[in-house]
């Protein structure tokens, strides 16, 4: 089975991913975590002005059968929380890069990109 | 090494992910536990439930022996009927639930057991040693490994069973059982199942249950959505739900008091009989959660001020309604519907309210 890896994020080792476009960060989980999840059924995330903490937990995802903590690729203040996941927790399977994000944050120091998992690196992970 | 089913090659091939199941290597999912939960409640799905135990009893006492080591009445089963009991040992406490057949008469065996997975052997051995005590003549024989058997339920389930059989499946009332042929392979076909909805569960010959698997081609479920099935019933699960060493229960605690017949005598009787007069000081109650969150097993109940009631035995998010649900054993008066408790998520006490399951209306 082949998971989409997109060339425009890079990735923590727990499966996170995030991607930077005009100074803000948008995180979620990867195609990989949400099909080894299985049927997500609630998200916990935390609220826009929050501060993460590269590498910390800021949330849980819940399917039918596990809970996940999730795990923050780069430090920086929540600017915006994807709220229609409380009511729509199936668009974390159904598109993770997309619809299923979890959190936009502001990062603290763009820097920190280099210590992530370039899509190669991920893709050798889950292989 | 986990025993595997015959079923096992080709759920690896259709994709499965596994599990160990009471030493069973069992598939959990295939395609995902809401696609296979919803075909079960709206259409019919097809699981591989070999893994339960298959306890074959026979003989004069074949009758007496079932009927002191189950809490319901053996001897008011008619050939061809079943019914579900608990295993319970001297202190009333359950060791397993079970299904009952009496076989139809011109089968090899006067009943069938059918003990949850990984309970096949000690099951046997109970038989066995108990008719060694207490003298009974009957031969126990444990065919767990002979049988494999495939659960089809749902509403369509009898139509699509009477396209693959002999049988008038239409004319069997619930709890029956009958020989006929499937798809060609001599079965035993019970309709009985875990799920709530209308369905059989075919008992073929081992090396034939691929065959009958693949003539019955409908949404292949696993364990997953077995679980999200059975809890929106308020189905038990053996080893979770009650353990004779972990969640040590009586069948009345844990709510299922129509299994005991107090007016037979059976291994436990007297410890329930007391039991029943002095009522129990806790009893299984349904849980559904008011704030957002999954229970799941083992997290803490509590009352609104914090004080600890119990514990969630079962949890889930159910597929069906789309809320959470739980079983938890509480104190007595905490039995009646729509008392206000909480459940201890990841430390967080969320408000919930008690139910009488099942959770669905079925």
């Amino acid at each position: 089975m082949s998971f989409d890896v997109p060339d425009d994020c890079r990735y923590l080792e727990s499966h996170e991913w995030v991607r930077i476009a005009d100074g803000t960060a948008t995180v979620g989980i990867s195609d990989f975590a949400q099909d080894e999840l299985g049927d997500v059924v609630f998200v916990e995330l935390p609220a826009a002005g929050d501060e993460l903490s590269k590498d910390e937990d800021f949330g849980v995802v819940e399917s039918i059968k596990a809970v996940s903590d999730v795990y923050a690729p780069i430090s920086g203040t929540v600017t915006a929380v994807n709220e229609v996941l409380t009511e729509e927790p199936e668009l974390l399977n159904e598109d993770p890069y997309g619809e299923g994000w979890l959190v936009e944050v502001e990062p603290a120091d763009e820097g920190e990109l280099d210590d992530l998992l370039s899509p190669e690196a991920y893709r050798d992970q889950i292989e | 090494m986990s025993r595997e089913t015959p079923l096992h090659a080709a759920h690896h091939a259709a994709g499965a992910t596994f599990t160990d199941f009471g030493g069973w290597d069992m598939p959990v999912e295939f395609d995902s536990i809401r696609t296979e939960h919803a075909a079960v409640r709206e259409e019919c799905g097809r699981f591989d439930v070999s893994h339960m135990g298959e306890v074959v009893v026979s003989g004069p006492d074949a009758e007496g022996l079932t009927q002191r080591l189950t809490t319901n009445d053996a001897t008011a089963l008619d050939p061809g009927e079943a019914h579900y009991a608990a295993i319970t040992r001297e202190d009333g406490v359950m060791l397993d639930d079970t299904v009952v057949y009496r076989l139809p008469e011109a089968t090899d065996g006067e009943f069938l057991v059918v003990p949850n997975a990984g309970h096949d052997e000690e099951t046997t051995d109970r038989w066995r040693e108990y008719a060694d005590e207490q003298g009974f003549d009957a031969t126990v024989d444990n065919r767990t490994a002979e049988y494999g058997l495939i659960a089809l339920q749902g509403p369509d389930a009898p139509d699509l069973l009477a396209e693959e059989t002999d049988l008038d499946v239409d004319d069997m009332g619930r709890f029956e059982v009958a020989e006929g042929a499937v798809a060609g392979v001599d079965a035993l076909v019970a309709t009985t199942g875990y799920t709530g909805e209308a369905g059989v569960e075919l008992f073929v010959p081992w090396d034939e249950t691929e065959a009958v698997w693949e003539a019955v081609d409908v949404q292949r479920c696993g364990l997953g959505a077995r679980d999200t099935l059975r809890l929106e019933m308020g189905f038990l699960l053996s080893g979770q739900d009650f353990d004779p060493e972990d969640e040590s229960r009586t069948p009345y605690e844990a709510g299922i008091d129509f299994t005991v017949k107090l007016d037979t005598e059976f291994v436990g009787r007297d410890a329930l009989e007391q039991q029943y007069e002095e009522g129990t000081d806790e009893e299984l109650v349904g849980l559904e959660l008011i704030d957002r969150g999954v229970p799941r097993e083992g997290y803490e109940v509590t009352t609104p001020d914090g004080e600890h009631l119990g514990h969630v035995t079962s949890g889930t998010m159910s597929p069906t309604l789309g809320d959470p649900i739980a079983l938890a054993y509480l104190p007595a008066e905490y039995t009646t519907p729509d008392e206000l408790v909480r459940v201890v998520v990841r430390g967080e006490p969320k408000k919930a309210r008690t139910s009488v399951p099942p959770f669905i209306d079925r």
